[in-house]
């Protein structure tokens, strides 16, 4: 059964508690977006999530068998040029050389980075081309799980759209799980099955206070749609209450919503 | 084929690099002019004087031995103390606590001066090779143990998650996620640590052998030879410039091509 499943996790850093009882599954397949304002623990979580922290306090299983990370920094190795940053993971994996070098450039085109940006060192590339190297790094080792934290951050909304197209195409003909971090509402909407709204009011520890699922297949998400939904989550009292928004005077959540 | 072209791209900055070096040296040598115009010869003799007396040397086979001893008990003292000092440096970096204890200790040894180590090798070893290899040995060890250290200590957690989230394995993770960070701290160390070695290795010589430059500088003083001294200080200069120029400058070049192109 592969499933991601974090029960009742509570995090603290030295004295400060950064989490407390999180709950949550991401099954195989799934998409799941996690929103949230900044400092409310989403990072910790996905790094709980990929294994690098264990947690204070609950349980964490999970069933994939292949994990890949976008972190919030490019986190590429300087010393190593895009393609073999790229390359990373399949050499990690005992891929051979030309093998792997083949795959990375194919994957690297398919993002839109140029042949001979390929040679370049990390801090000749720009910081949009650095997600991009970081993106397809995650992609290349074909993980049945992706943990994403704000990948899509750096790129202008052409590219942004792009990405958006190949990671959806990736993630469904691969049944490939998706846990993705992002500040962007509509970039939620148009990607995730399930969001996840996160909230750490006045220090407190961050929670998951909200979530809203959408059955829509995503080939029939047109921008309509995506906006229609953005704007119906943005007038969510729970939403604006979690980013400190001013109330909207008579909130209209339909019935499109299924609050947890 | 790209490997070649780039190669071929880079002598000629390589060789525009050692004509920047070669003008300096140039500038020391019309100074060394300057002053012994200005003193004497017999204070300090003229480096045309100087480079008649090592071609004197060399053609009478003289100098090869006694540079060969020196350049031997160098090189054989700094190997060992780059050797150890980076293994432990590394070693000490990767604890905190290893780091804290030995910090005092390092600071001990490189505040030390090196005649102090010389003497106590004297009456340790008495005369012969050991005493200049491990004064050399002793002298260098701290350098390149704070450079090592300092280089483990440095090393980015970050980098590291990253890698373990992509299963790199043991092997991989030393060659291709440590070790490119920790040799740009190493081959500073390494480099000083050189220079400080044929140091070391003549004023060794000087007060505890018969062979080898510091011997033979020994004798020129007590003749009051002041071109033969210049004569040996050129040709220890030439050899460790040799070292560096061609041995740990292309190394330096080789392994740090990922953080030259920033500069240039
Ligand atoms: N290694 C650490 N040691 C101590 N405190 C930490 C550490 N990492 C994170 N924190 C704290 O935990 C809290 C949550 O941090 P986290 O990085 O998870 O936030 P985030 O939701 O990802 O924010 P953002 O959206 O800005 O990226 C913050 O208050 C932060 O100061
Ligand atoms: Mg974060």
């Amino acid at each position: 059964m592969s499933m991601l499943e974090v029960r009742t996790v509570t995090q603290r850093y030295g004295v400060s508690e950064v989490l407390r009882d999180i709950d949550l599954q991401v099954r195989a397949g799934e998409s799941v977006a996690l929103v949230g304002p900044s400092g409310c623990g989403k990072t910790t979580l996905l790094n709980l999530c990929a294994g690098l922290l264990p947690p204070t306090t609950g349980g964490i299983n999970s069933g994939f068998e292949r994990t890949a990370c976008v972190f919030q920094q490019p986190r590429l190795l300087p010393w190593k040029s895009a393609l073999d940053n790229i390359a990373l993971g399949l050499k990690a994996l005992g891929t051979p050389a030309g093998e792997r070098a083949r795959h990375a450039r194919e994957l690297a085109l398919r993002m839109g980075l140029a042949g001979d940006d390929l040679d370049k060192y990390p801090h000749q590339l720009s910081g949009g081309m650095q997600s991009r190297i970081a993106l397809a790094r995650a992609f290349a080792v074909a993980p049945d799980l992706l943990l994403l934290d704000e990948p899509f951050s750096a790129l202008d909304i052409g590219l942004k759209a792009e990405l958006h197209a190949l990671l959806l195409e990736y993630a469904t003909t691969r049944r490939t799980a998706v846990l993705m971090v992002t500040h962007d509402l509509m970039e939620a909407v148009r990607l995730s099955q399930r969001i996840l709204l996160m909230s750490a009011p006045e220090h407190a520890p961050g929670r998951i206070v909200w979530q809203v699922e959408f059955d829509r297949p995503f080939a029939r998400r047109d921008d309509a749609w995506v906006y229609h939904n953005t704007a119906q989550l943005l007038a969510t009292a729970q939403v604006r209450h979690a980013f400190s928004l001013a109330p909207v005077a008579s909130p209209d959540t339909g019935g499109l919503y299924r609050a947890a | 084929m790209k490997l070649l072209r780039a190669w071929l791209v880079g002598i000629p900055a390589y060789l525009w690099s050692g004509w920047g070096a070669m003008a300096s040296l140039l500038m020391l040598v019309a100074l060394w002019e300057w002053g012994s115009q200005v003193f004497g010869a017999l204070v300090l003799p003229a480096p045309v004087e100087a480079l008649r007396t090592l071609a004197e040397l060399i053609a009478s086979g003289a100098a090869w031995p006694e540079l060969a001893a020196t350049a031997r008990r160098a090189l054989t003292g700094y190997a060992a103390s780059i050797i150890a000092g980076s293994v432990l440096g590394l070693i000490a970096g990767l604890s905190v606590t290893a780091s804290m204890t030995s910090r005092p200790i390092v600071t001990v040894l490189m505040g030390t001066p090196p005649i102090a180590w010389l003497v106590l090798a004297l009456l340790w070893f008495g005369a012969g090779d050991a005493t200049p290899v491990f004064t050399v040995f002793i002298a260098c060890f701290p350098l390149v143990f704070l450079g090592a250290m300092q280089g483990a200590r440095t090393l980015d957690n970050q980098l590291r998650d990253m890698a373990v989230v992509f299963g790199v394995p043991r092997r991989m993770m030393l060659t291709d996620v440590y070790l490119p960070h920790v040799i740009s701290y190493l081959l500073p160390a390494w480099t000083a640590a050189l220079g400080m070695s044929w140091k070391i290795a003549v004023m060794a010589e000087l007060l505890s052998t018969s062979d080898g430059v510091g011997a033979a500088l020994a004798v020129s003083r007590s003749h009051l030879d002041s071109a033969a001294t210049m004569a040996w200080i050129t040709a220890v200069m030439t050899l460790l410039l040799g070292v560096e120029y061609l041995l740990l400058e292309p190394l330096k070049r080789e392994v740090e091509r990922w953080r030259d192109q920033v500069a240039t």
